[in-house]
């Protein structure tokens, strides 16, 4: 039976969503990087009033060993809401899991208990590439059609067989319905993406194919230009490619797309992992213009020099730590842009107000190839700041430490403890650490994506405006 | 009240029914009035609603109108349109999910997306058994205004898809009127707050109308 009501954390608009009630609760990625036990999520206390705050309460552990747990997402956001999808009842209750390294999509319940979600489903890969071509599922989006999911890699063993791309998911019954793209233009690589619902486009960013991330940064793909380096821009309802935008060969790996909650607003900004001239790490500003799609570097953050003996083999030679923004994560109100440069061990804020001028707010140091600052607490803080999430007001922002198992062995050769950290932020910006929150997930597991109960600034989409 | 303008009444108010109905659209122009800053934008955005309305009404209602320019068959007509509509409203009781189509139409294309929804929701076949009631109506005796109603309607009976016609339009007027009324209340008074407090999931009340519809047409034809 449907729910008579929209389900309550559905929020017409972003500012709504600010208004709403905080999180309570956490979910967090776990990986097990030798793959000697099952990936899991953890269930953390995020709720300053209860007893286990800043605790772990659960972990549910997958079927299987192997997975790489990496990027997940909500079954419905508030997009739900719109008269157009026509299924304003739906519940935001499943977690949808992939595995990158498997190929296998798990279905979470977080009903009845929150804090202890129960497997509903596990899609095997043989399925996802059977009806799609497609393999190494990777970010999770609820959108008009079903559940969308980007992949990195095609068919066969090795997943080069045919380009990435997005699939959909019948957001009820969760079954693989097939690929998305009808006309996908000459995109050949995937990583993420993300759309204006509304105005009817969909951005999507390039990594690289399974050979060159699966087994640790092929370093001559590297020097050699040979990750994405690409933006794509999609008619969404045609399922339709309409525009490419190189970010020239040197800007190596486009990773996540950020686009302006407020649907008014047709502009977003994409994350560069590394400049090959010079080791920089760019943010980029892309936007909409008369009907067609431009971007610009608006910021870039330098390497910092270090002496090449406390630097790992892969970074000896260049004698400097490159930034890497490896994520970024714009708050809500579209105001404050989030950067984890996850070399240098920083998290940067900032101020987006002039999308086309950003304008540094606030930073935390934590961990780094060769700073490994510490936590505000004294506990040392392994690998960088990496997946950040904000919540849904814009005053916390939880992020976590680890990249990829096998790139993690390369630029962190002592290896990552999983830990989850919280920044608090000011009214008008400002960032600082909190030294009270630290959650520790062991030596055994690494830590990845944060997703919070309710939604959160990087898998909610809207249709209406915060007007 | 007689009968003929019981139905006439009916079908105002199912019109209204439909307009308040969020399924039929009036949120999207809260959307558009608020994107644009402007509140033409909202009325904007119900005309076309109101034009894709419109021709599902007449898509729906044409077809048995003209049927039953075949007199001989009007009764089989009747209790077999009364029969469809129950059957629809059955099978959105139990099978009340949107077709996943009504999700692939863009944004900007209002009245083929208007047009969409409220055919697969069965808002014109809502209608069928009414008009098939007016279709039925005898045109009543003598008197000075009824005479004149008289006429007007045994004009409108001889071609009752004119009548068919005139029902969609009708309908369609109060329709957006209830959808204005409806938009325009959140979007100058109430605000987006009240799009997720209060819409009520009515896709069954709407089903069960289907249903009470469909039962109405086949006890009149009885």
């Amino acid at each position: 039976m449907e729910p008579l009501f929209p389900d309550p954390t559905f929020h017409p608009s972003p500012r709504l969503a600010m208004a709403a009630e905080p999180e309570k609760l956490a979910y967090t990625a776990l990986l097990s990087p030798d793959r000697s036990r099952p990936d899991a999520i953890a269930v953390i206390d995020v709720d300053p009033a209860s007893p286990t705050y800043g605790q772990e309460l659960n972990r549910a552990l997958m079927p299987h060993k192997g997975d790489e747990l990496h990027h997940f997402g909500w079954n419905a956001c508030s997009s739900a809401l719109s008269p157009l999808s026509g299924h304003p009842f739906l519940q935001r209750r499943y977690l949808i899991v992939p595995g990158m390294r498997s190929s296998r999509i798990h279905v979470f319940d977080t009903h009845p208990d929150p804090t202890r979600p129960t497997l509903l489903k596990t899609i095997e890969p043989e399925e996802i590439v059977r009806k799609t071509g497609y393999s190494r599922p990777h970010t999770v989006h609820c959108g008009p059609e079903g559940i969308y999911i980007s992949t990195l890699g095609g068919g066969g063993a090795d997943g080069t067989q045919g380009p990435p791309g997005v699939f959909i998911m019948d957001c009820r019954t969760f079954e693989v319905l097939g690929r998305w793209e009808i006309d996908r233009g000459p995109q050949q690589l995937h990583y993420d993406f993300w759309w204006n619902l509304p105005r009817d486009y969909m951005v999507s960013s390039e990594w690289g194919l399974p050979p060159q991330f699966e087994n640790g940064i092929v370093a001559e793909d590297l020097l050699g230009n040979r990750y994405g380096h690409r933006l794509h821009f999609w008619d969404l309802r045609d399922r339709r490619h309409v525009q490419t935008i190189d970010l020239g060969a040197n800007h190596q790996m486009a990773l996540e797309v950020r686009p302006a909650h407020d649907p008014s607003r047709e502009y977003g900004f994409v994350g560069v992992v590394v400049d090959t001239t010079n080791l920089e790490a760019s943010i980029w500003t892309w936007w909409r213009e008369n009907g067609s799609f431009h971007a610009r570097k608006t910021a870039v953050v330098p390497p910092e020099p270090a002496d090449p003996a406390v630097l790992p083999a892969l970074l000896k030679g260049f004698g400097a730590v490159p930034p890497l923004i490896s994520d970024i994560d714009l708050s809500l109100d579209d105001r404050f842009l989030y950067v984890a440069c996850w070399g240098t061990g920083q998290l940067r804020q900032y101020d987006v107000t002039d999308p086309m001028n950003p304008t540094l707010a606030g930073d935390v140091r934590i961990g780094g190839v060769a700073a490994h600052a510490a936590h505000p607490s004294g506990r040392p803080f392994a690998g960088g700041p990496q997946m950040t999430e904000i919540s849904r007001d814009g005053r916390r922002v939880f992020f976590t430490n680890s990249l990829y198992s096998s790139w993690d062995t390369q630029f962190y050769p002592d290896g990552i403890s999983g830990a989850q950290v919280m920044c608090k932020v000011g009214a008008n910006g400002g960032l600082e650490l909190d030294g009270d929150f630290y959650v520790d997930f062991g030596k055994d597991y690494g830590a990845h994506q944060v997703r919070l109960q309710g939604g959160d600034c990087s898998t909610d989409s809207f249709c209406y405006p915060s007007a | 009240m007689s009968s003929t303008t019981a139905l006439w009444l009916s079908i105002a108010v199912i019109g209204a029914w439909h307009g308040l109905n969020p399924a039929m659209g009036w949120p999207l122009a809260v959307a558009n009035g608020l994107t644009e800053r402007r509140a033409t934008a909202v009325f904007a955005t119900l005309l076309p609603l109101g034009g894709g309305h419109l021709a599902a009404m007449a898509v729906a209602l044409v077809p048995f109108a003209w049927l039953l320019g075949y007199l001989s068959w009007r009764h089989v007509i009747q209790l077999a349109a009364g029969a469809l509509v129950v059957l629809y409203g059955l099978y959105k009781l139990v099978q009340p999910r949107h077709p996943r189509a009504l999700a692939r139409v863009r944004p900007t294309q209002l009245a083929w997306w208007s047009f969409l929804a409220a055919t697969a929701h069965g808002a014109g076949l809502m209608l069928v058994p009414f008009m098939l009631g007016l279709c039925a109506q005898e045109p009543p005796a003598r008197g000075g205004l009824a005479a004149a109603h008289a006429t007007v309607m045994g004009t409108l009976a001889q071609s009752t898809v004119g009548l068919a016609l005139a029902v969609a339009a009708l309908h369609t007027l109060a329709m957006l009127l209830a959808a204005l009324l409806a938009a325009w209340t959140v979007y100058r008074y109430l605000g987006l707050r009240y799009l997720s407090k209060a819409w009520f999931n009515l896709d069954r009340v709407w089903a069960g109308s289907l249903v009470v519809a469909g039962a109405a047409g086949i006890a009149t034809a009885l």
